[in-house]
This record gives structure tokens, sequence and C-alpha cells, in this order.
């Protein structure tokens, strides 16, 4: 469904991402591992458009989005939660995602603030309560349920995990396996290996901008010197 | 006498009790850990210790003096040193400057108008940089350090005022795990080479149970346990509520 | 009563100076047509109605071609653009208009007044006392109860994150800046049966709106909707009161509000920049290229003069005034980093204060030479202590704010300054009448204190300014007063600026308002921007090359403002990094291929 293919972004005269390529299918979670500053939010903001990409395509359901607007890429489907997480925190949880809502595509059934309070109930017990009085774990599920209100065929997930509790961080997944369940395309990043292999299908490594490694979980898994080298775990 | 007292520290938001009367004490040399869900109130503790928030009751007590709801810049010149959880350090300056900015605070120094910060309190600020393992980043920029790097600077700007207590706010986040494990070890060298009681919250369990001496567990506003590492570890509220069931965590 | 055109500007945050144009336009529009219209209901109310939207398209014809394209730039420039728009539209209002006040008919059916406790009350004052609430009402009905309204203020937060979400956030704005256009066009439009229209409406409006926005507390609809409220009333019953001092009184209750409550009365404390600012560069020695430039200059300026005729002197000295007035402003601009929109008070004041003691206390040259710091220092202590307690645009706002009233009290306190007329006969002593022997003292009293500045950037002093700006986080964590060490660093800019004044008054002989108007503010500005706020020499050679061209500019031309206000526009066009970022943006792009 979304396929990115020789994608390079530079900023000033360095290369931030440099041909980077990689694939996901509806109903399929790839994780895009790599340390701090390997570039993996930059690649999400890249097929976002939000970074304006030097070279290279992005194709979403067949049709050529690279570089395209920010809000005609959304309208297209294609759902963006950013790592900072970047909640609206003089909006209420309800105005959050009314910021967030855009017609669903025919045929599916839409999401409404009732059935993203099933899953994320906490959300639902703090309806009025502004976005800037919620602690990071109601934030991180906020801005997912808020993505999703546009209903999406694929989103783009950026360190979901990131300084959360552990037990949190179990919901989190959860919450991840009943989405990609529904048939939704997750493109997840993450420096959380044990969190990522529970979750995802397949699995990309970047480190300084390129990609280093692909395949399937269990391969990574095999893979201790790939693992060793670019995830120093 | 224990470094830092806090007895039954309270702080509410628009009728929303965050802190709920907490006590505990560090020693010298002393790491504890603060850990606790997102929500659970660390950061508005943290924050009560260190003067960014005034208690709405409670004391807050530093080697037996009583600094409660003093300002940041009070609470450091008293001996608190502090490190942020996304760094913060003055990025048009050098790695060099950052340090003698904090040590020509130390020495109130900072009205001056006439004589070049280049030629004051450089030699101690390397001395500093060099005990980090930093002597050789000194004159870079600190706008274009990497980020682990960035938090050796923190590090060495916070230890700047000799402090008798340090607050570290998520010490090791965003940094590759190697990197985590070897600030730490410093970190906990340091603190038992000079007697310096240190205070962190941190998310990633590895580097709590390997470098906590003690670790407190916050839920909710309020303490659900307290002790040493394998005991919290085992304490059935705080899987509960806090460690799960180690699956995404590797516990 | 403005109240609409500010709450716009709260909830948006779009700070715009053109704003205050837009309302002047809608005051003029609306005198044109209501004048041309048959007289009655329908001529007076359609008139006012047609200004409004007439304005409103201009408005949007504005956004469209100008600030659509400058989003990205970074805000300071995007309000020196619009304040290119005020300047330009300043000279075609002069143009159309004339230069005359002109008086607008009263208002059918609301010409009689009304006695409440004593007092008489024309009906048009409380009728308009009765709209500025119903129309912040239904402003207050649309931000909140509509998916627009959510939308809106969403985006005033973070417009990225909105666009992410499949909003259209350029039309988003584009709408909002109609509706604020539309407002600004109505509000200059009512105003017409009760005062003349006049071509100074645009900078006054706008000083009040930002006093407005800073009573209120930062980006609170309500506080702003209620300050509106405050000061509108204020200037409603004052001039009934008060005629001569509504705006002391405003600054009044801004002093008590700010002192009470420093965030404003419904204004929280403003939350930490999203994300890491770029980091400032370095401020480091000198390369001996520059230094060798600078001592062949110096050499220049020292040698040459015996030579020139007083024309080129007289030049010479205001650029050497130009430079410290400059090098002042850049010390809170650039190691400070804080943003004056009216460094001109201090200037202004210190050329105020030479002439006060020249003429009214009889005090020789040097004398009047020292009160000009003085009292631009004490001015600097008592502004400074309001503006440097916010940050960025807003404490801008507000520096602006303070030079519009010291303008205003110059110009209005004709028993002390004369007025308009200006204060005359402020001449040097005998020993320095001659052009060379002035130029000499400029020259020496100006380096210096250019050379002193430079001392302190490099001081601990000047390095805790740089602190407090890269980070007030890790500055106040290193005990750091981070307020204390902005507030002595904007007096030390107000004194040094004193200086620049006082020299500037024995210089010219004689003072009047116009220095401490907002143009002269904005030349600073230009002269610092220009040269580059990253190194410590670009205020210099943006006062020469700036003091140069804006020279020869008022003397060929009429309609210099027209001029200048397109130059400034076009240079934020096309060069959004100023022009020391584009210099640096070619000559990376020669070298860095190699």
């Amino acid at each position: 469904m979304l396929k990115v293919s020789g994608l390079s972004a530079h900023y000033g005269r360095a290369h931030i991402l440099e041909e980077v390529a990689l694939e996901v299918a509806a109903g399929e979670v790839v994780v895009l591992l790599g340390r701090n500053g390997a570039g993996k939010s930059t690649t999400m903001k890249a097929i976002m458009g939000l970074v304006p990409p030097s070279a290279g395509r992005v194709e979403f359901d067949g049709a050529e989005i690279t570089g395209r607007e920010p809000f005609e890429i959304a309208r297209r489907g294609l759902g963006y939660v950013p790592e900072e997480r970047r909640i609206f925190t003089e909006l209420t949880v309800l105005e959050n995602l009314e910021v967030g809502r855009r017609p669903a595509p025919p045929g599916a059934t839409p999401w409404t603030p009732a059935r993203l309070f099933e899953l994320f109930p906490s959300l639902g017990r703090m309806q009025d309560r502004p976005g800037g009085r919620m602690s990071g774990g109601e934030q991180q599920m906020l801005t997912i349920a808020r993505t999703l209100m546009g209903n999406p065929r694929l989103i783009l997930l950026d360190e979901p995990s990131e300084g959360l509790a552990p037990v949190v961080v179990e919901r989190m997944a959860e919450a991840i396996v009943t989405l990609k369940a529904s048939g939704l395309g997750i493109l997840l990043s993450e420096q959380n290996l044990h969190f990522a292999r529970g979750v995802s299908d397949r699995a990309t490594i970047i480190e300084k901008g390129r990609i280093r490694w692909s395949g399937t979980i269990p391969a990574l898994l095999e893979a201790e010197e790939v693992r060793e080298q670019y995830l120093s775990v | 006498m224990a470094t830092l007292e806090v007895e039954g520290i309270q702080k509410s938001f628009g009728g929303v009790q965050a802190v709920r009367g907490v006590s505990f004490a560090v020693e010298p040399g002393e790491m504890l850990a603060l850990i606790g869900p997102n929500g659970a109130g660390k950061s508005t503790c943290f924050n009560m210790l260190n003067g960014q928030l005034r208690p709405d009751a409670g004391r807050v007590r530093l080697q037996g003096r009583d600094i409660t709801g003093l300002k940041p810049r009070e609470v450091w010149r008293l001996g608190v040193g502090r490190t942020f959880q996304i760094t913060a350090t003055f990025g048009s300056m050098t790695v060099r400057e950052n340090v003698q900015m904090a040590l020509l605070s130390h020495h109130r120094r900072l009205g001056q108008l006439w004589r070049p910060v280049a030629r004051m309190d450089a030699a101690e600020a390397d001395a500093l940089l060099a005990r980090l393992g930093m002597a050789g980043q000194a004159g870079r920029p600190c706008g274009i350090l990497a980020y682990g790097d960035l938090k050796r600077v923190e590090l060495a700007i916070a230890l700047a005022n000799q402090p008798a207590l340090l607050l570290m706010d998520e010490p090791t986040a965003g940094m590759a795990p190697q990197e985590r494990v070897s600030l730490m070890a410093l970190t906990a060298g340091i603190a038992r080479e000079r007697g310096i009681a240190v205070l962190f919250t941190e998310h990633d369990m590895d580097v709590v149970f390997s470098h906590a001496d003690r670790i407190l567990v916050l839920d909710r506003g309020a303490l659900i346990a307290e002790g040493a590492p394998q005991a919290v570890r085992n304490d059935p509220r705080v899987r509960e509520v806090y460690l799960g069931s180690g699956a995404t965590s590797g516990h | 009563m403005a109240s609409g055109l500010t709450v716009i500007f709260g909830v948006s945050r779009i700070v715009n100076f053109a704003h205050g144009s837009l309302y002047m336009l809608g005051a003029y529009l609306a005198w044109t047509l209501v004048t041309s219209l048959p007289r009655g209901h329908l001529g007076f109310w359609g008139g006012v109605l047609g200004a409004a939207l007439a304005v409103g398209v201009i408005g949007l014809v504005v956004e469209m071609l100008l600030l659509r394209r400058i989003y990205r730039a970074p805000e300071l420039f995007q309000l020196l653009a619009t304040f290119g728009v005020v300047l330009v539209v300043q000279d075609l209002a002069l143009l159309t208009w004339g230069a005359q006040d002109l008086l607008g008919p009263r208002a059918p059916g609301l010409r009689g007044s009304v006695e409440i406790l004593g007092l008489r009350f024309p009906l048009y004052e409380l009728f308009l006392i009765v709209v500025g609430p119903v129309v912040l009402g239904l402003l207050l009905l649309l931000f909140h109860r509509t998916r627009w309204g959510t939308l809106v203020r969403a985006a005033t937060q973070d417009r990225e994150m909105v666009g992410a979400l499949g909003v259209n956030q350029r039309m988003l704005f584009t709408s909002v800046f109609f509706l604020g256009s539309v407002l600004a066009g109505l509000g200059g439009a009512l105003q017409l049966p009760r005062e003349s229209v006049n071509l100074h409406m645009d900078l006054a409006i706008i000083t009040e709106a930002f006093v407005v926005v800073v009573v209120g507390g930062l980006g609170s609809l309500s506080g702003a909707a209620l300050a509106a409220l405050l000061i509108g009333e204020l200037h409603a019953f004052g001039i009934l009161v008060f005629p001569k001092i509504t705006l002391v009184l405003v600054f009044l209750v801004m002093a008590v509000v700010l002192v009470v409550r420093p965030h404003g009365l419904r204004g929280k404390p403003q939350p930490a920049a999203h994300g890491v600012a770029a980091a400032e560069p370095m401020i480091g020695a000198a390369p001996p290229a520059l230094k060798l430039a600078g001592a062949v200059a110096l050499l220049l300026a020292v040698a040459l003069p015996p030579f020139l005729g007083d024309y080129a002197l007289t030049v010479l000295t205001e650029i050497a005034i130009c430079i410290l007035f400059a090098a002042s402003l850049h010390l809170i601009m650039g190691p400070g980093g804080m943003a004056s929109f009216g460094h001109a008070a201090y200037f202004g004041l210190g050329a105020y204060g030479a002439a006060l003691a020249a003429t009214w206390l009889g005090v020789p040259m040097l004398g009047g030479l020292a009160m000009a710091p003085v009292l631009a220092g004490i001015f600097g202590v008592v502004f400074g202590w309001f503006c440097v307690r916010l940050s960025g645009v807003y404490s801008a706002m507000l520096t602006l704010a303070f030079a519009q009233i010291a303008w205003s009290v110059a110009f209005q306190w004709v028993e002390l300054t004369g007025g308009d007329n200006g204060i005359l006969g402020v001449w040097p002593d005998g020993w320095a009448a001659p052009k060379l022997a002035y130029y000499y003292l400029a020259l020496a009293l100006c380096l210096g204190g250019t050379l002193l500045l430079r001392r302190v950037v490099h001081a601990p002093f000047g390095y805790a300014l740089r602190a407090q700006r890269d980070s007030a986080l890790r500055a106040e964590a290193i005990g750091i007063d981070a307020f204390r060490i902005r507030w002595w660093g904007f007096t030390l800019a107000a004194i040094a600026a004193g200086v620049a004044g006082g020299l500037f008054a024995y210089g010219k002989g004689s003072v009047f308002p116009t220095y401490l108007a907002i143009p002269r503010s904005v030349d600073a500005l230009l002269m610092v921007l220009l040269g580059g706020v990253q190194t410590l020499s670009g205020p210099i050679v943006g006062a020469i090359a700036y003091a140069g061209l804006q020279e020869r500019l008022m003397r060929l031309l009429e309609y210099w403002r027209l001029v200048l206000g397109a130059v400034i526009i076009l240079l934020v066009l096309f060069f959004p990094q100023g022009l020391a970022g584009a210099a640096r943006f070619f000559w990376e792009r020669r070298h860095g291929d190699a």
C-alpha cells in the first residue's frame, strides 16, 4: 500500500536521508529500528511531506504523492502520529479529536470518539480535560486517537513507547495489535526492540540516514551481529 | 545527616491532587531512583525539590536547611545541580564556555562588564570536562554536539557548583543502550567519590535496576513502594501499576 | 472600538502591523463612500459595511500576495514585512486623501445624547459601547462552538500538525485573515462619526491593540475580550472626563495589571517554544581581515574629514550617531534575544533630555549631553521592567506601545515640548560649534560607546545575556536571574541610545517628536537586520549602508515611505534570512562545491 523508493533528503548541505526504500502492505506492521538521530523521524516526515525530499518516490495506493502538501497526503488516507505528540494543549480531548476528523472512505466504518474510547478507555474518562493537563501516556493515546479520527488506511507511528512506563507500553502494544487486526497498515519507528518484536511483522534498520538491513522479525532475532552492530543490544 | 529530606510534600493543580504527601530522604553518595507510571507525579515531585514549583504543604530540607519554596536559582546556590530530560545547554557557546558560565555564576562574577570571559575560570572548567571524558571537545560549540555528549556537558555544568545533591530527570532518555550504561556508571562513580546524593527518574529498567542503590515507586501522587531493587522488582503492586508482565521491557 | 481586531489578534497570534493600516483604510474608505452615497440610513450604514468588506478584500490580497510567502521566515521578518505594508499604505493614503484630517458625518438616527449621572453621553458612543460586547460575544461563540473555530485555535498552536491531519491550513489562515480584516475595517469605519480621519490612526490603534493583548493575557480569548472592554470603556469615559491623559491612563492600567498578574488578566505562563530552535551562531574574535578593514575605516574617519565640506561632515556625524544607535539595539536583539520595535523612544528621550536641559535649565552642552543618557536610562529602567518580562513578539509589541506612548506625550504636551513644532536652538557650545569639531566629538563618543558595548558582549554580563537567550531553563538552573540580566541589558541599550540621541539633538540644533516615532525605531531595526544580527560588526556595516541610503531617498523623493516600505517588503520576500544570511548562502554555495 505504501511504497518508498530512493528517498533522499538534505538539511543544508548535509544528507539526512539517502535512498531510503521500504514497503508496507495493508494490515501489516513494519518497524523502522535505529538509534536516536538515525533518520527514523525524518523518513516519516519526508513521506508525509513535512520535510521536502530531494530525490526519490513515495507511492500510496499506487498514486505518487512525493512532495505533495501534507494536508493532501493526509486526505488520501495516510495518518501521521509524531514522536513529540504535538497535542493541542489548550483544546480538550474531544476538541483534539474534532480537529482530526475526516470522512471515512466509502464502505469503512468511521471512527467516532465513542469507538476510540473503547480502544483507549482512559481517554473516555477525561473527555473535557485540556490536552495540556494530561500525562505523557494519555497524550500518546490521544495523539493516536486524533490521527485515527481521520479514518486513515495506513499510519506512520513515530516512537510511541518513548518515555512511557512499561505498563503503558504494554497497553500501547495491545492497541497496535487491535488496529492491525482491523486491516490498518502501520509503519512504526522504535528504539525499544522488546516492544517492536511483539507487534511487528517485518523490520528495517536505519543508520545515518541509510537502510542497513531489512527482513522479518524472526530473521532479525537470528542475526545477532546485525543487532549488535546497529542497535547495540 | 541525610543530604535531602522530604516531608509530606503535596501539590494540586486545579483541584486534582498530583502529589499527595510524599516523604523520603537521600543519603550522601546514594543513587536513589524515582519511578512510576506517567502522570504519577514524578515530574511534579522533582520540580518541587528544585524550586520550579512551590509545594502546597510539606517541607524540603537540604543538609538540614529548609529550602521549601525557594526559587530554582536560590536552590542552586545552596548546592543542588540539575540535568534535564531534554538537554538544556547554551547552544551559541563552546562546551568550555558552558561550564565557565556555571563557574562564573557560582563565583558571582556574572555582573562584570569589562574582563573577557575567555580569561576567567577556564582551567577549572577544563579540569571538570576532563573528569567527564570531554576534554577533547572543550572548544566545540554545544550546538553541534552529539546527544550523548550533550548529556555529559549537562552533567559537567551541574557539577560546577560542587553540589551536595544532583537531580537528574530521565538522564538517559534518547540515548543508545551502551551510552546509557557508561553515563550512569560515570555518574555513580563521581557521586560516590564526592559524596553527592543523586536522585533520578528513569523509564529504562535496565538503568534503574543496575545503578540505583534504592528505588522509590510513585503512583497517583503517593509512594507505593520503597526499597532495594530486588525487593521492588518483586513487589506485586509495582508489577501491576508500573512494571507490567515484562514482555515489552525485557524483564 | 477595535475589539474585534484584538480578538483575532489574540487567537491567531498573527502579529501584524498591517491591521492598523486596514483599520485606517476602513475609516478613509467609509468617509469616501458615506460622503459620496446619498444621505440617510442607507448611505451611512451601507457605506460603513461597504468599507468593511472592501477592507476585507484588501486584507485578502495582502495575505495571499505577501504574508503567505513569508510564513516560514523568522517572526521578526514577518513583522518587518507588515511594517513595510504600513509605510506603503500611509503614503498611498496621503496620495489619495491628502494630509488634512477628514471629518465624517454624524450617524443618522444616533445624533442626540442622553444624560446619565449628570454626564452627557452622545447616543453614538452608547451605541458603540453596546456593539463592542455584541461583536465579541459572537466571536467567542464562533471560536468555541464551531468546527472552524476549533481548527483555528488548534492551528494557532501548531499549524504544521493541523496540516498533517488533513486540514488545508493555508485556506484556514486566509479565512481568518479575511475576517480580521473585515473587523479592522469595520472598526475603522465606525470611528467615522466620532473623530476625524487622519494618517496617525494606524499606529495609534495598533498600540492600543498590543496593550489590550498584553493586558488580557497572551493567547487568551476571554482575556483579550475582557481587556478590550476595559480599555475601550476607559477610553470612552476617559475622553469625557480627562480628555488629555487617556493614553497615560491606559498605561497606568497596564502597569497595574502587569504588576498584579504578570501574565495578564487571563493569561497563563507562555509554554516553552515547541521544538529546539536552531542554535544561534557563536560570537568569536573578529577575523584578521575584518580587524584590518576596521582599522583602515577608522583611520579614514579620523584623517579625511578636515578636507571635507560642511554637508559631508553633517552626514558623517549622523552616520557615527547611527552606528551607536544600531549597536545599542543590537545588544538587546543579538546577545539579548529580545526584539524591540520602539528603540527610538530612548534615542528620542536622549534628544529631549539634552534639549530640555539646554532650554529650560540653561545648562551648557556637556551638561545636556550628560542629561541625555540619564533621561533615556530612567525610562529604560521603567519601560524595560515591563518589556523584558515577556518574550518574543509580545515583548516587541510592548516596546512599540511604550515608544508610541512616549511619542504622543512629546506630541501632545505642547507646554513642555513645543509639540509638533519641537524645541529649537539646541546648539553646541562655542568650541564644538564648527562642524569639524562636533564631528570629532560625535565620532569619539559614538565609537567609544560602540567599543564599550562590544567589550560588554565579551564579558561575563554579555555571556549571561546570551545564556538566558539560549536556554532560559538552564540559565535559571545555574543561578542566573534572567529577568534582571535582561532588564539591565535593556537599560544599558537605552543609555547608549540616549547618548546617540543627545548627540543628534546638538548636531541638528533642534528636537522634534519624530525623533522618538516608530519610523525611527524601524530605521534602527533595519540597520541591525541589514547588517545581520549574528555578528558584532553587522550593525556597524548596516548603519553605514542604511544611513547613506535613507539620506539619498529623503532628499530625492517626496513619497519616501512608499519606496522604503516597498524595499522592506522586497527584502523580506527575496532574502527571508536577511542580507547576512543571503550572503552566507551564496558564499557557501560558491565554496561548498569546491
